[in-house]
């Protein structure tokens, strides 16, 4: 059976990131673990943000971390679904808002 | 969801030597996970001993009105394991002479041994000042009889634990079963109704929140201000605090994790959540954990897994606390639970 590219079991990995490049991984991971603390957004919230992201950049690891934070903050599949929504819709909006410009080159180059 | 006990259904996992077994190999075995008694030396925290005994807690039965999908206990209604009187005369001569302030009844359903009124009143006369009382909620619906339980806990000052797993209908029922929900919240309100929960009250209701799933309890505070945002604006419900209590690998909710494949995931995120600060502060180095037979464990949960104490004294009717307080407790990777993040306890976070 062909290996697959991605392993859930690589997530638990991450931290490896650092053996090879020491200063700029724990750079990362000190950023990463500041982005998510409690400030002028609950940690709750940050939670719902990166869930969203998770999806619409299409990051399996970073789904099921988020999904798993979710769950663990009492945060309900209702709310998770409809986070996944927004980043959908901007997703989706995003691609025909360039229709705009499809618009845009129609009418210049027709006569 | 199933109405039965894993003892009545004959589930492989009702024999705690399954269970041990199970928690000693695989991961644990070929080294993947490190045990936790490695895991205590690291730390230098092996082995692990009492410090000041506060709390007995009692177990007064394994019969209950709820058969839950987590329950380590493997409690329901077909559980006869009942304490007899003979074996809480023999706890109320410790509790005259114990230095533990606090009794802890749990069960099952506590309220469900037909004996329960009778011992929380000797016991106060004994000399007990701090009750707890772990109550499902639905017992107090069950039956007419149990309608008047709210005030009797006020007569006692009886400090109510209550489970609840979650602020929303859905969550709960699926853990608990159908109707839950519902019986819960109108057990809270006549909780309320008697003066319990309510802001400055001495009549103390908290309430414990364990996960639905094979995932770990988020922060007990955040978990507290929904639930106390939730209860209130949806029910008119007030409490005080909110225990978050992480599942242990044991009984039903080991068979859960097996069958769900979720067993060796959520073992790693046990082990990685370990947290040395927790370890000084487990339940098992200030509570003595009683048996519906009169057996003597370290917690709750080696209670459930048929590990005694590690000592000469085993059984109440034998009861030396100088002698019982120098002991080793008896440690297996089930702890892992009681050390992840903030810790987790009878009492909620520990670090």
């Amino acid at each position: 059976m062909a290996k697959p590219y991605y392993d859930a079991s690589d997530l638990r990995k991450f931290g490896k990131i650092t053996e090879w490049s020491e200063e700029l991984g724990n750079k990362f991971f000190d950023y990463y673990g500041k982005v998510f603390e409690e400030g002028a957004l609950t940690a709750r919230e940050k939670s719902l943000i990166a869930l969203a992201v998770a999806h619409t950049e299409q990051c399996p690891y970073c789904i099921d971390a988020y999904t798993k934070d979710g769950l663990e903050r009492g945060i309900t599949k209702e709310q998770m679904m409809e986070a996944i929504h927004v980043g959908a819709a901007i997703k989706s909006g995003a691609t025909l808002v360039h229709g705009v410009q499809m618009m845009n080159k129609v009418n210049k180059l027709e006569m | 969801m199933a109405t039965k006990s894993l003892l009545a259904r004959n589930n492989d996992l009702a024999n705690t030597a399954r269970q041990m077994e199970i928690l000693s190999s695989g991961i644990f075995a070929d080294g993947e996970l490190p045990t936790f008694a490695n895991k205590l030396k690291e730390t230098h925290q092996f082995p692990l001993q009492p410090k000041k005994l506060e709390i007995l807690q009692i177990n007064l039965g394994y019969m209950c009105n709820q058969v839950c999908a987590h329950c380590h206990v493997d409690a329901g209604p077909d559980r006869k394991e009942i304490m007899t009187l003979e074996t809480m005369q023999q706890c109320l001569e410790v509790i005259k002479n114990t230095g533990a302030h606090t009794l802890d009844l749990t069960g099952g359903a506590p309220e469900m041994n037909p004996n329960f009124k009778e011992f929380v009143e000797a016991a106060a006369k004994a000399g007990i000042k701090d009750f707890i009382v772990r109550s499902n909620l639905t017992i107090i619906r069950a039956n007419k009889k149990y309608y008047e339980l709210p005030k009797f806990f006020k007569k006692h000052n009886i400090h109510v634990v209550s489970s609840m797993p979650h602020w929303t209908r859905g969550k709960t029922d699926k853990q608990r079963g159908d109707g839950v929900f519902d019986k819960s919240i109108k057990a809270l309100q006549m909780l309320n109704e008697v003066g319990y929960g309510r802001e400055g009250s001495d009549l103390k209701l908290d309430l414990v929140y364990n996960p639905s799933g094979a995932f770990l309890p988020g922060d007990q505070m955040a978990l507290e201000n929904d639930f106390k945002k939730a209860l209130k604006t949806d029910f008119n419900i007030d409490f005080h605090n909110l225990f978050a209590i992480t599942n242990l690998p044991i009984s039903r909710f080991l068979d859960y994790l097996i069958a769900s494949e979720n067993y060796e995931d959520y073992m790693f995120s046990l082990v990685d959540a370990y947290n040395p600060t927790a370890v000084a502060n487990v339940m098992c180095t200030n509570t003595i954990s009683v048996s519906w037979d009169g057996y003597l464990y370290d917690c709750d949960f080696n209670q459930m897994l048929n590990l005694k104490v590690g000592s000469k004294v085993q059984h109440i009717g034998d009861y030396n606390e100088a002698l019982l307080q120098d002991r080793n407790i008896i440690i297996n990777q089930h702890c892992y639970g009681c050390t992840a993040g903030a810790g987790s306890s009878c009492q909620g976070v520990v670090a």
